[in-house]
């Protein structure tokens, strides 16, 4: 019988950007189980209700995360706005569009340029954030900020995109377009990188049901759910088709998220084309009371917020349940059966956001 | 059982194994189970997802109560109660990995409930 040792992975690791632990059951450099350990920087964000009111609680939530931070002030503030009834205007649901796809973008290329770090692709990585550094310039000429955006509030967005703003916008995605198939091809047809993500870490569609995957990381299991086609924001009015693979593995993974970045310029695209001159905002007045549950689809997958207010300006609570914190779960059952050298590899396929998780 | 609100259905203790167990079998996913305190009694809801469908139940008990564990009929509950049980000092019964309080490794005790409540 071959011997068993435990092996501590994490919290700090070179594929780790940020801290998680697991314990590793090794068989020879076959792993028979992780266990997983989070709760290095949990901060409590949530418990702030009982402190900051309902409008100033949009601020807390962009902060729970630096890369998704629009998608989180999104989420809250929709959560809200269903409490209160507010009907936000066409125009700041189509800014909020096309500023959610732009996270989306950026995330994607964040995460491809750290899995080519991961399999030791430096270029690759490089070519990667590269890219990605055009869309933080886009979110800066837009939001004034490339982290944290603060665009968001109750009952509309804050600041407009001119027609101009737009256009230029659409031109500078096109061009990246171009660079973007010969990068992603790298990732999807060379020999080299396919040898170490196909057939590694694999999700079956029941397994992934049974673990409550999300996202990515779900359609990457044949699962077709994608939370935009529940129609929040403008996405009732711009088509798109929702990326899957039947592969289940790494690989998989890979090709649905680099779908979704070519998707996500063409949804830009559409958005731009429809964008309503309207209003920005609503005037909200009152306190909200009562409570609501809104799901989003974010780059790493499906958030659910929970909102629930007593008519006054705290909230009784306030709940968001990441999309990282989700697929943990299958995380383990990825891990489960898999090569050591494997690990760092597999960890960074669910696109891990601990900050989301310890929010 | 009872719909106190679209989609929100409020059960009794009794109900909840065999719900859990009729949500699994019809291939359900668990979305998340969220722990709330409010007049002086736990709410615990606990949300499936099939497609887009979704379906809230939620669990009233009191401050002593305890509530059981779903984790061994859902495996992603077993982050789920750890974390009320630390958060909120819910007491759920025989969680399949009980982290005894140190999932997220804070030094507060039951930081999400307001003092008076404690």
């Amino acid at each position: 019988m071959p011997k068993r040792s435990i092996v501590p992975f994490g919290p700090q690791h070179p594929v780790l950007p940020e801290p998680i632990h697991l314990d590793l059951v090794l068989e020879d450099e076959k792993v028979i189980e992780a266990i997983p350990s989070i709760g290095y920087v949990h901060r409590g964000l949530e418990s702030l209700v009982a402190k900051k009111d309902f409008n100033e609680m949009v601020y807390v939530t962009e902060r729970i995360c630096g890369i998704c931070s629009f998608m989180h002030g999104m989420g809250y503030c929709m959560a809200v706005e269903q409490i209160m009834d507010v009907q936000v205007p066409r125009r700041a649901e189509y800014l909020r569009t096309i500023w959610a796809e732009m996270s989306r973008i950026h995330s994607h290329l964040l995460w491809l340029g750290l899995l080519a770090d991961a399999f030791g692709f430096e270029s690759l990585f490089m070519h990667s954030w590269r890219l990605r550094e055009k869309i933080l310039d886009m979110f800066e000429i837009s939001t004034g900020g490339r982290v944290i955006f603060s665009v968001n509030k109750i009952g509309g967005v804050l600041k407009d995109m001119p027609k101009e703003m737009l256009t230029q916008f659409v031109a500078v995605l096109n061009d990246m377009e171009k660079e973007l198939r010969e990068t992603t091809s790298v990732f999807l047809d060379d020999f080299t990188v396919k040898s170490r993500l196909v057939g590694v870490g694999i999700l079956t569609e029941d397994d992934a049901i049974r673990r409550g995957a999300v996202g990515p990381m779900m359609r990457a299991s044949g699962i077709e759910v994608d939370m935009r086609k529940t129609g929040y924001a403008a996405y009732n009015e711009i088509d798109f088709e929702i990326m899957t693979s039947k592969d289940c593995d790494s690989y998989g993974r890979c090709q649905v998220r680099i779908g979704e970045i070519f998707q996500s310029i063409d949804i830009i695209r559409k958005a731009v084309a429809q964008i309503p001159d309207t209003e920005l905002s609503v005037p909200v007045k009152g306190f909200p009371k009562g409570e609501a549950f809104v799901r989003l689809e974010q780059p790493r997958g499906e958030a659910f917020y929970y909102v629930r207010a007593n008519g006054s300006k705290f909230l009784d609570r306030m709940r968001v349940r990441t999309p990282t914190f989700a697929n943990l779960p299958s995380l383990t059952q990825t891990l489960q059966g898999c090569q050591f050298a494997d690990v760092p590899l597999l960890i960074l396929t669910i696109d891990p956001c601990i900050s989301c998780t310890e929010r | 059982m009872e719909e106190i609100q679209k989609d929100i259905y409020k059960i009794e203790k009794v109900e909840l194994l065999p719900v859990i167990m009729e949500k699994k079998n019809d291939k359900w996913r668990l979305l998340q189970i969220c722990c709330a305190f409010a007049e002086g009694k736990y709410e615990v809801t606990y949300s499936f997802a099939k497609g887009y469908e979704i379906r809230n139940y939620r669990l009233v008990v009191e401050k002593d109560e305890e509530v059981p564990s779903i984790s061994r009929v859902y495996k992603a509950a077993i982050f789920y109660e750890n974390e009320m049980k630390e958060l909120f000092g819910l007491d759920v019964e025989f969680i399949k990995v009980d982290l005894g309080n140190k999932l997220y490794r804070i030094d507060a005790n039951v930081p999400f409930l307001k003092e008076e409540d404690k």
